[in-house]
């Protein structure tokens, strides 16, 4: 049985931020839950895509976070509860369906997860998506620790059906990915049937109905506010006049800190874990007891902004500061040091002596970027476009996954990325102002959940630009979840469909059309160039299997290949290519045999051909 | 309860978040607070994985610089880039097998020299034990296991608020049945560096 469907209240687990909001929504009877995978947030789909397996939980990777918010909100619609996972990210892409599904709400509990990146470990931005529930008019939770987030998990669906209105739970990367100990609750068995009754006066969202709802959302927040007002998740502690508001992991550190200053009975801390609407009464009463206030937020200075009203609107004039040149940045993640060093100067305070130590006769330390995978397919492909190409001026619009790496040396073959699907847009784009051959990337899952609007487009507004699309048969970069064209049944589903990518490409009108295998270098090349040559729309899909990802399935692996004598030390292989199964030893090539996946594209590249197939996997594990 | 700060820094594939997670399991048979943050994006991808773990009454999980009590590298480089977590009390304990970003394994830049790590890290910590996990692992008979060879050094230092037998134990029943014998010979050897 899955570790997160364990009947057993007050057992106590080691759970992951993401398995304790996916625990929640499961004691909390979860019915539909549905995503578009995104770290930080992927943990929480894929426990909800394992548990279906093996309960009444219907889970579905649906294409994109507006389809996935879509499934959710009909299905919470017909009085089941439903869950709608996302990372920051994802909530643009959801933000049009999310807008009005505020005037419409919901029927049976709606939670949507967005998991915003401070610092953008694994995103493109660090935006703050708590002016989503501003914009949107939604009430929003956020928890300081992992077993808060389950129980607040379990407190939005409660809230939701309460005001019939989606409730936003927003966490950032260090509550997703940070452990801690979880006492289990209760399992409510979910109901998973509902029903709907025609009525379109509140459904069908045409002006008049959306005049009527926007009415009904207004006087939901005021509601919402007077739950917020009393909530156990907005709460004070201890005394003294000078006042700390924070939210979320700032909490932890904020908490540290006045211990650590030793500033209990002279600082009061403020935490709001639901604040939007912000709790207005409580943080005004808050403010009078103090005569100095600081907030600390990561992000953007939403809840400094909205205090500062607040204080304006009561006449208070007492300093309250949060972002600002010697105090918060609106720039990455904060850190428990960083918060008691601005605690302590703001406060003007003693702080807390650490030494650090002198470094600075450390030799430079080469960076570990994240790189392609020996083997990848993506190399072998970007290497036969570059050589397609030779002598052509190119620009190399991108997108979103693995292939992203293809920006670094000696690849080089990405020159513009802004968002999931974003390739087949700027591409056209590119290719009206520019004099250049425009080859765009992207993947199979960012083809589906995005980049194949922009490929309609393209064939509409007869654009010139090749697309390849780089089919490796999963969403590698976030785990290898499935998409619209994984073949289900190799992974023993049934019950799924498939997409398959080139007859929806040839569907779509484009009229150049090729597949390669990119492990045979010289075919590979020959048909790019044949793609490369159409004027209009071309499209190349270069298809091969994840090879993390045949590795997990246990497909059959290839042999191994080795530097032979052959070798005359050109470094073709490695100045190309760059596959991190070569390394050098004693001034000559070599390839980790345990790294290596017989790929052998480095076999054709090699001038001497001097790269061969080891005939017996010998010596294994030690080169 | 005292507040313990432990940092471990490894490369994408090395096993940082199983030894993380021992711990955890460990600190909560033996009832000890703690909480643990982790970095791991495209950990698969070669990149740098990084655990912060804090025992004790602390609300945080993350490990500020300056602010590890103890260090465990996996990887000299790894140990090395994380100095700055430690102070003059921090205990290190490294491996010294060192696995080579892919720029320095080609020869496109310089590897610092692990012989130099005595020079480099022992006079700025409280103490340091760095010796080969990799071969210990090896004589163990699972060359992967030099997460559990680390642990056994960590065990060791009697640092932590959980006794290695607690520790011995959770490998013992938590880790993958079919490797649990070769873990915990990785685990005593590491245990009988200190």
């Amino acid at each position: 049985m899955h570790k997160l469907l364990t009947d057993e209240p007050g057992k106590k687990m080691l759970l992951l931020g993401n398995e304790a909001i996916a625990r929640g929504a499961i004691e909390a009877g979860v019915a539909v839950a549905a995503a578009y995978p995104g770290t930080p947030s992927s943990e929480i789909s894929l426990n909800f895509f394992q548990m279906s397996r093996e309960s009444d939980l219907y889970f579905e990777y649906s294409v994109n976070e507006k389809v996935s918010l879509e499934v959710a909100a009909a299905a919470a619609n017909t009085g089941v509860r439903a869950m709608c996972v996302m990372k920051h990210v994802g909530m643009n892409v959801a933000a049009d369906a999310l807008m009005t599904l505020a005037y419409v709400g919901v029927r049976g509990g709606l939670v949507i997860l967005v998991a915003d990146d401070p610092f953008m470990f694994s995103s493109q931005n660090e935006q703050d998506s708590r002016y989503y529930a501003k914009l949107a008019g939604l009430p929003m939770l956020e928890p300081s620790t992992i077993e808060e987030a389950r129980e607040m998990t379990i407190q939005a669906f409660e809230l939701s059906e309460q005001l019939e209105e989606p409730v936003i739970l927003r966490t950032t990367t260090r509550i997703n990915h940070s452990t801690a100990v979880v006492s289990l609750g209760a399992i409510r068995p979910a109901k998973t049937r509902g029903d709907f009754t025609r009525n379109p006066m509140r459904y069908v969202t045409v002006p008049a109905v959306s005049r009527q709802l926007h009415v009904r959302l207004l006087a939901n927040l005021d509601k919402a506010m007077g739950i917020a007002e009393q909530s156990a998740f907005n709460f004070a502690q201890g005394s003294g006049s000078w006042g700390i508001i924070c939210n979320g992991v700032s909490y932890n550190y904020a908490s540290d800190a006045v211990r650590d200053l030793d500033l209990e009975g002279r600082a009061r801390i403020l935490r709001l874990g639901f604040y939007n609407p912000m709790p207005e009464k409580l943080i005004k009463d808050f403010l009078r007891a103090c005569d100095r206030v600081l907030v600390i937020e990561e992000g953007e200075p939403v809840l400094e902004e909205a205090i500062k009203a607040l204080a304006q609107e009561e006449g208070l004039m007492l300093p309250i500061r949060g972002k600002g040149k010697d105090l918060f940045s609106r720039l990455f993640e904060f850190d428990p040091a960083m918060v008691r060093e601005k605690i302590a100067r703001y406060f003007d305070v003693q702080g807390v002596a650490v030494s650090h130590p002198d470094l600075s006769d450390l030799p430079p330390l080469p960076p570990r970027p994240p790189t392609l995978c020996a083997g990848c397919s993506h190399r072998a492909t970007f290497h036969a476009v570059k050589k397609a190409v030779e002598g052509t001026d190119v620009i190399y619009p991108t997108d979103i996954g693995c292939y992203t790496l293809g920006m670094l040396p000696p690849l080089g073959v990405a020159d513009f990325l802004i968002c999931m699907g974003s390739s087949t847009g700027t591409a056209a784009g590119f290719s009206r102002t520019l004099d250049k051959k425009v080859i765009a990337f992207c993947g199979d899952s960012t083809f589906f959940h995005s980049a194949m609007a922009g490929l309609v487009n393209a064939v509409f507004n007869n654009h010139n630009f090749t697309l390849v699309i780089l089919d490796n048969g999963t969403t590698a970069m976030t785990g290898h979840q499935p998409h619209p064209g994984v073949d289900m049944e190799k992974l023993g589903l049934s019950g799924y469909g498939r997409i398959d990518i080139k007859e929806v490409v040839e569907a779509l009108g484009v009229a150049c059309v090729r597949e390669i295998q990119p492990y045979k270098l010289k075919k590979s090349i020959e048909t790019l160039k044949e793609a490369f040559a159409h004027k209009g729309v071309s499209v190349v899909i270069a298809r091969e299997i994840c090879t993390l990802y045949g590795k997990s399935l246990k497909l059959p692996q290839m042999k191994p290949f080795y530097v032979s004598d052959r070798c005359r030390n050109h470094r073709d292989c490695i100045d190309k290519l760059g596959c991190p199964a070569f390394y050098i030893k004693e001034g000559r090539v070599a390839i980790d045999p345990d790294r290596c996946t017989g790929c052998a594209v480095c076999a054709q590249v090699c001038p001497e051909n001097a790269i061969l197939p080891v005939k017996e996997r010998a010596a294994k594990g030690d080169v | 309860m005292k507040v313990t700060r432990l940092m471990i820094v490894a490369v994408g594939g090395q096993g940082n978040l199983l030894a993380a997670k021992v711990l955890g399991e460990a600190a909560l048979v033996a009832g000890c607070p703690f909480r643990m943050s982790e970095i791991h994006g495209m950990a698969q991808r070669g990149g740098v994985v990084e655990s912060a773990i804090v025992f004790g009454d602390a609300g945080s999980s993350l490990i500020s610089n300056g602010e590890a009590d103890i260090l465990a590298g996996f990887e000299p480089l790894e140990t090395l880039r994380a100095m700055g977590k430690c102070n003059k009390n921090t205990t290190v304990i490294t491996s010294t097998a060192p696995l080579p970003p892919f720029a320095a394994a080609v020869g496109q830049v310089a590897y610092p020299d692990p012989g130099q790590l005595e020079k480099l890290i022992g006079d700025k910590v409280g103490s340091l034990t760095a010796f080969d996990a990799a071969a210990l692992a090896r004589e163990a008979g699972n060359v992967m296991a030099v997460n559990m060879v680390i642990l056994g050094a960590l065990a060791a230092t009697n640092l932590l608020p959980v006794s290695p037998e607690v520790i011995r134990e959770t490998i013992r029943t938590r880790t993958n049945r079919n490797f649990a014998e070769t873990n915990l010979k990785a685990f005593d050897a590491g245990f009988r560096q200190k």
